[in-house]
This record gives C-alpha cells, sequence and structure tokens, in this order.
C-alpha cells in the first residue's frame, strides 16, 4: 500500500557508545479484525504485525505486533551506537509486504 | 420528602463510595483465562514478581482509540544481563495481546512507548523476561471514557 509511508527520528551525530531515542511512526489503518462494516459483516483485520530496527546488521529492536496496537503506529526506543553506521528499519504488513526505511548516523 | 443541602451531599457522598467499591471489586478478579494463559507461555513456567520493570499508562484515558504507554526495565543491558522481551497485555480487550518488545544489548536501555486501543475500562499489564530468564511483571489499572475497539 503505497500510502504507509514510514517516518523516522534519529539524531544526526552522536558520541561514542552513547543511547540515543528513535521515533518512529507509519501511517497505517491497523484494521483490527473487531469492526463490523455498515451491513454487518466483520471487516478482515489488516494490521502490521511486525516491526524491527537494526543497527550495521545487528538487531537493535523489534516488535510483534497484535491488533491491538493504535492506527498508525507509533514506536518509541532506545539504541546504542559504538560506531558510525546506518539504521534499517522494516514494517511487515499482514499481506506481506514490507515497508523499509533508512537512517544514517555519524559518530563524532 | 424535601432533602436539605446536608442530607443530599451525604447521601451522593455515600453514592460515590459505592460506585469506587464496585470498581475495586471488579478489578480484583479482571485477570480473564486469556491473559494468565498468555502470561504463563510468556514466563514459561516462571512466576512473575513485582519489582524492576515500570508500566506507565494514564489513569484516565478520553479516547480508547489512541493510549499511550511505556514500559521501563531496570537492567544494565550489558551482554551477560539484559531483558529479552516485554509482552504488553490489555485484560479487557476482546484479545488481551498487545505487543511483545524483544530488545537486545545493542537497544542500551529496555524502554519501549507505543500506542494502544482500549475496548473499555481495564488492567493493563507488562511482563519483562530477562536474560537469565526471570520473570517480572507490573499492572495499571487505565479507565475510559470512549472504547477503541469495535467502534
Amino acid at each position: 500500500m503505497a500510502t504507509s509511508k514510514p517516518r523516522v527520528k534519529v539524531p544526526k551525530t552522536a558520541s561514542a557508545g552513547e543511547v540515543i531515542t528513535i521515533k518512529t511512526l507509519i501511517s497505517h489503518e491497523m484494521e483490527s479484525g473487531q469492526r463490523k462494516d455498515k451491513q454487518g459483516n466483520p471487516i478482515p483485520r489488516k494490521i502490521i504485525n511486525k516491526f524491527s530496527c537494526e543497527f550495521n546488521g545487528m538487531p537493535v529492536f523489534s516488535c510483534d505486533i497484535d491488533p491491538a496496537i493504535s492506527a498508525n503506529p507509533y514506536f518509541e526506543f532506545n539504541a546504542k551506537v559504538p560506531q558510525s553506521g546506518t539504521f534499517k528499519f522494516a514494517w511487515v504488513d499482514d499481506d506481506g509486504s514490507i515497508y523499509a526505511h533508512e537512517e544514517a548516523i555519524e559518530v563524532k | 420528602m424535601i432533602l436539605t443541602r446536608r442530607q443530599a451531599l451525604v447521601l451522593s457522598a455515600g453514592a460515590a463510595a459505592f460506585a469506587l467499591t464496585g470498581l475495586r471489586v471488579g478489578s480484583a478478579h479482571a485477570n480473564s483465562d486469556k491473559t494468565q494463559k498468555a502470561i504463563a507461555e510468556f514466563a514459561g513456567g516462571k512466576t512473575p514478581q513485582s519489582g524492576k520493570i515500570t508500566l506507565t499508562a494514564p489513569e484516565i484515558a478520553e479516547n480508547g482509540n489512541t493510549v499511550p504507554v511505556s514500559v521501563a526495565v531496570d537492567s544494565p543491558m550489558t551482554e551477560g544481563s539484559y531483558v529479552r522481551s516485554v509482552m504488553l497485555l490489555a485484560d479487557g480487550n476482546p484479545n488481551p495481546g498487545v505487543a511483545t518488545f524483544n530488545f537486545t544489548p545493542m537497544s542500551g536501555s529496555a524502554a519501549a512507548t507505543t500506542r494502544m486501543r482500549l475496548a473499555k475500562t481495564q488492567n493493563v499489564i507488562a511482563v519483562a523476561k530477562m536474560s537469565d530468564g526471570s520473570v517480572y511483571m507490573d499492572e495499571k489499572q487505565v479507565k475510559v471514557t470512549i472504547g477503541g475497539c469495535g467502534g
């Protein structure tokens, strides 16, 4: 779905070994599967079921998601930055599509 | 019968007290079978202890569609001792599962924030599993004015 646009906030620079805070938000309706349409038929579930973040190929944080997470899922977490590199983020949709995003960080 | 101002006050205070105790009794039995099962599965046979984990959620949520919730676990987050994962549960939702956060020593500190849906007033539970297998738990009641599921 083209409308699922990730927004990620990572500091541009950090000192070596510093613990930084990362904020992520992705637009997604997160249809819980609990709702019914006007005719009373259940609306099928369609959510992002997994989110992950890695730094230079090493896993930092991941999250298994249930329908109880709000629309436009928001995640805030921390990461240790040992050296300059790239954070890779991925959101996995129920329909199998993956929304990916990258942010670089420089260690001074 | 016409109530004096004083009598009316006493009556309403009594009603309020009754309503409060009613809620307390409700929450004491709130842990549903589904929630108990999820905790037992996650804990892998260990009994969750209190302490170390802090769950932050609003006491009153005006809108159950987006309730901010944070967890933080006291841990050095080194290779030898870190928090493996934290499971969030909403006891009164049709399905109690909210999310499971997985941490690594690269996380730096075991803290995460997200937003969740709550169907009604209920207990929110966070369970943390450490790298040594020990399990910690924290619980908060959140009062919801407008429900978030099935709206």
